[in-house]
């Protein structure tokens, strides 16, 4: 297959403006600009059937349609790079080898929706990411692809990045204008949403990263052409975060559809050390669990995924074989979601350390059998019931590894320990 | 108006309602903590979830406005069970140590735990978050932080009605906790709000704490009589004791609040210093006498000078703090079973007292002064009475809960009004001007009246009587009235509403008004 997202692997230093505008780099701007007016930018990303890719999959061109026209106040794009989803390291890479088409992606966002301001919200651990953003910005100022009267089309854009402290909530789109703002990165209650109420009390656009880079494709290339990539309704190229106990993890561009067992057998190369396959969870530590026997029949694009119970979020593919202590896993997840809930709404504050800890002493073989009923009780009452999505996300493991893997909890509960533990590996732990 | 069917109910809200406020309309109580009708909406505490038809998830009822054709369910089996989950999730990591806890009685968690759970936690104890308890962070209040539930009713008030943003959210999480900057205890003058507003016993009062259950405790509606402002407030009190004042809502006054000053103003209205008996100045001394006694002496005396001197050698001075139907009362008096046109307001505030700022605090710290300036009570008159003095025309004074001697200082108070023959004063404690005063007649302090204020902007408060009066002390009204009847032999009225209606009647001001007509938020003067 043509790398499109990738090119970098294909074009030497494809991070440096003349390469990248040797590479038809910015030529998708100038069309944006010259060619197009606002509102068929938005129908050509519309019918391109884009969907984010920061985990919500909503129709990025829907998402632009809903900014309102002819706004007295300013529209703002956020750019968001937080990328703190466990398994999920497909932004970095974008931002390290092709920042170009970022900024290109979000100089024609801008132009769509109308927005004269960008900001780039960039994870706190995004040092180098920053500075070669930064570098990159910097130049495309200096050849006017940014700035005013943007290669004399009369479309002024500034672009901003601004790194974050360090939380995982502060990539929730609410938490993330809170946090550009200056505040406590706590998101906000819906309604208003951001389009009519987004940053400073703006309209506001929140693209992820890869969305936004998906764009100059579309523009260059066309509706059509995109929708051929993968189902129709769920097209396009997409970079999966292959990571676990597979022999080649790492960050692969496959078309939409590509089915989860070709990735981890072909493209990553089979299970480490030969073993057998025992979950996958398809989106990141967010959503539902596959068993082996799931994993297996589903092709990775969001409308299979979810048709099979689970959700392709980040596309971030955390693979556990059968070594796998699945209470152990499990914790981990809840002891991530418990470190991160902002701690705002009450089931989730309370809900996250409560589910943590119920582990903590399932795992250490301490546990109850009424504990079960206890985590999934809890995880059920944590769900929809929230400001954001975070209860959710823990919410959907929990619910999930719980009935897939109860023998393994109740082998925990009946032996008093770890069974993938010898005991003395238990004490020493 | 949007219709909408809350509970089988069907309801009629303003648009701008949002469905906890709709659903009280119609006598359902949506349960919420973070909600606080004086603030913005967080929407945190995720305890008024309510199931709303043809949508996909339940809906905060805080965050959620009425509309047309609503039909919203507050206590479906969805709606319970979520309600009921919250406060699971409250109770998780919360000590339970109502025992010992101030809040206990008007705690919602209590409430609502006692409404829609009842169940045995199924949290073992030991395993809680354990975070500060009993921390004084300034201003008289102290912080639990393990009582807290972390709705930032609080933080919002200090960001949103002062705009100081005192307290804040540190950590995050269960390890959230609500705490001053470090170093930078609280120093407000409205702290005492946030533990008003504070839904369970997480923020207390220093003054308060372990002083009174507070389901002993009753309460009467009346207004703080510590400045112009007149915030709404109710009294709390037990066995004719004040144990604490807390703001009442009235929009077109104080909304929700009151200032510190104001509710800790109560101790001086019922402190040793108290009359309890009419007195009567001999050999130098105050001594008791029985009201007839005292009432007799005084109209006799009234009488006295009236024949020899003239009614004018009779003057009054009114205080700003006494009441709307005081005020009528006297002047009525002086004109009718007198005679005298000379009367006076003493309108005065201490030194040093704090001045006026953008939420409350008015400099004058008279809750009266603008009726007594609507019934053309001259507030410039005193310098009149003085000279009259001065120049041998006045002789007798009453004094209605004026203390002339603090407000002038002593010897001012000599040089302006030390030739005077005859004082009669009218108080609720002894303060120095009883001690220059030949009679004193105790009165009821405003707690212990029906009655108004009018606050500076015209706004007239009905206030009521909480308890009665200590020892043989009166309402003012009724003292004046008995005076009246012993020098013309007219009755006049002595309730509360009866002198409201006579001064209706006759002033301007009041045209139109009646006490029992002024409602909660009470009314607004005529002209
Ligand atoms: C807890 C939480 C964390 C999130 N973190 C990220 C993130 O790091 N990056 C991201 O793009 N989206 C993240 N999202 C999703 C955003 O809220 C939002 O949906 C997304 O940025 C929209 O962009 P898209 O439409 O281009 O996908 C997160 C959502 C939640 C609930
Ligand atoms: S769901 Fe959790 S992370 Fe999201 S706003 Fe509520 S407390 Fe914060
Ligand atoms: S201290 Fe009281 S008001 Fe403040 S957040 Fe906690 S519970 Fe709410
Ligand atoms: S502002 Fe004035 S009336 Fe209001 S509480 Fe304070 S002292 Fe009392
Ligand atoms: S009262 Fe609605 S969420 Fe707290």
């Amino acid at each position: 297959m043509e790398r499109i997202l990738t090119r970098w692997l294909d074009i030497p230093d494809l991070r440096k403006l003349d390469v990248y505008a040797g590479n038809g780099g910015y030529k998708a701007l100038r069309k944006a600009l010259f060619e197009m007016k606002p509102e068929e930018i938005i129908n050509e990303v519309k019918n391109s059937n884009l969907r984010g890719r920061g985990g919500a999959a909503f129709p990025t061109g829907v998402k632009w349609s809903f900014i309102p026209k002819d706004s007295k106040k300013p529209v703002y794009l956020c750019c968001n790079a937080d990328e703190s989803e466990p398994g999920t390291f497909a932004n970095r890479y974008e931002i390290e080898f092709d920042p170009h088409c970022i900024i290109e992606g979000i100089a024609i966002a801008c132009r769509a929706v109308g927005a004269h301001t960008a900001y780039t919200y960039l994870r706190g651990e995004f040092t180098v990411q920053k500075r070669i953003l930064d570098a990159a910005i910097a130049e495309a100022y200096a050849n006017n692809y940014l700035g005013k009267n943007i290669l004399g089309s009369g479309f002024d854009l500034e672009v901003f990045t601004h790194r974050g402290a360090g939380a995982y909530i502060c990539g929730e789109e609410t938490g993330l204008l809170e946090s550009l703002e200056g505040k406590r990165a706590y998101p906000r209650n819906r309604p208003p949403f951001p389009a009519i109420q987004g940053a400073f009390g703006c309209p506001t656009v929140v693209n992820n990263i890869e969305t936004l880079s998906n764009v100059p494709h579309i523009i260059n290339r066309g509706a059509d052409w995109y929708k051929s990539i993968g189902p129709e309704k769920s097209p396009g190229p997409k970079l999966f975060c292959l990571s676990g106990h597979v022999n080649k993890p790492g960050l692969y561009e496959l078309p939409m559809g590509f089915p989860l067992k070709d990735l981890i057998y072909d493209v990553g190369g089979g299970i480490l050390d030969g073993k057998a396959l025992k979950g996958v969870i398809p989106g990141g530590s967010s959503f539902p669990i596959f068993t082996a026997e799931e994993a297996v029949k589903v092709n990775m694009d969001f409308d299979s995924v979810r048709a099979a119970g689970s959700l392709m979020g980040t596309a971030g593919v955390m693979v556990m074989h059968e070594d796998t202590c699945m209470v152990d896993a499990l914790k981990t997840i809840a002891h991530f979601y418990h470190h991160e809930s902002c701690g705002q709404c009450t089931p989730c504050r309370e809900g996250c350390g409560w589910i943590e800890k119920l582990l903590i002493e399932l795992e250490a073989g301490r546990g109850k059998m009424e504990d079960l009923k206890t985590l999934v009780d809890a995880a059920t009452n944590m769900e929809g019931n929230t400001i954001c999505v975070l209860a959710d996300s823990l919410s959907m493991p929990v619910k999930s590894f719980v009935p897939k893997y109860r023998d393994e909890f109740e082998a925990h509960i009946k032996l008093g320990r770890c069974p993938f533990k010898t005991s003395s590996a238990q004490q020493a732990a | 108006m949007p219709k909408l069917t809350i509970d089988g109910k069907e309801v009629e809200a303003g648009a701008d309602l949002n469905l906890i406020q709709a659903a009280e309309l119609a006598g359902i109580e949506i349960p919420h903590y973070c909600y606080h009708p004086g603030l913005t909406i967080v929407g945190n505490c995720r305890m008024c979830l309510v199931e709303i038809e043809k949508a996909p998830k339940l809906q905060i009822a805080c965050n959620t406005r009425v509309a047309e054709g609503m039909v919203v369910h507050t206590k479906s089996d969805k709606a319970k069970t979520a309600q009921k989950a919250v406060l699971e999730f409250l109770l998780i990591n919360h000590p339970i140590d109502c025992p010992v806890c101030d809040q206990a009685g008007e705690c919602k968690l209590q409430d609502y735990y006692m409404d829609y759970d009842q169940q045995p936690s199924r949290f073992p104890l030991p395993e809680k978050n354990h975070k500060g308890k009993a921390i004084d962070i300034g201003s008289g209040v102290m912080l639990d932080q393990e009582r807290c539930i972390l709705c930032a009713r609080c933080t919002r008030f200090f960001d949103e009605v002062t705009k100081t943003s005192e307290l804040a959210i540190f950590e995050r999480g269960d390890h959230n906790r609500i705490d001053i900057n470090p170093g930078q205890p609280v120093n407000n003058k409205y702290a005492g709000n946030v533990v008003d507003i504070c839904p369970v016993g997480a923020l207390t009062e220093k003054e308060f704490r372990f002083r009174m259950r507070v389901w002993y405790l009753h309460r009467t509606a009346s207004v703080c009589g510590g400045c112009e402002r007149g915030c709404a407030i109710d009294i709390h009190h037990h066995r004719g004791r004040i144990y604490r004042f807390k703001p009442r809502f009235n929009p077109g006054v104080n909304s929700y609040w009151m200032c510190d000053e104001g509710r800790h103003s109560f101790p001086a209205l019922q402190n040793e210093t108290r009359l309890t008996s009419p007195l009567v100045q001999s050999k130098d001394q105050l001594v008791s006498e029985p009201w007839g006694e005292g009432i007799r002496r005084a109209a006799s005396i009234i009488a006295d000078y009236k024949r020899t001197y003239g009614a004018n050698s009779i003057a009054a001075v009114i205080d700003a703090t006494s009441t709307n139907e005081e005020a009528f009362a006297l002047k009525q008096l002086m004109k009718t079973a007198i005679g005298s046109d000379r009367i006076a307001t003493l309108s005065w505030s201490p030194p040093g007292a704090s001045g006026d700022d953008d939420l409350l605090i008015r400099a004058n710290k008279n809750p009266n002064a603008r009726g007594l300036a609507a019934l053309a009570i001259p507030a410039d008159g005193l310098d009149g009475l003085a000279a009259a003095v001065a120049s041998g025309e006045l002789k007798m004074l009453i004094a209605m809960r004026a203390d002339l001697v603090r407000a002038f200082g002593e010897e001012e108070f000599v040089r302006r009004f030390g030739a005077l023959d005859y004082m009669l004063v009218l108080s609720a404690d002894a303060n120095e001007t009883c001690q220059m005063a030949n009679q004193v007649w105790p009165i009821a302090a405003y707690p212990e009246i029906d009655g108004s204020f009018t606050n500076f902007k015209g706004r007239v408060q009905r206030i009521n009587a909480a308890f009665p009066p200590p020892g043989a002390a009166l309402a003012g009204i009724e003292a004046i009235a008995r005076l009246g009847h012993a020098l013309d032999g007219v009755d006049r009225p002595s309730s509360a509403n009866a002198v409201f209606a006579s001064m209706a009647a006759a002033e301007p001001a009041f045209k139109g008004l009646s006490l029992a007509a002024l409602g909660e938020h009470g009314a607004d003067l005529a002209s």
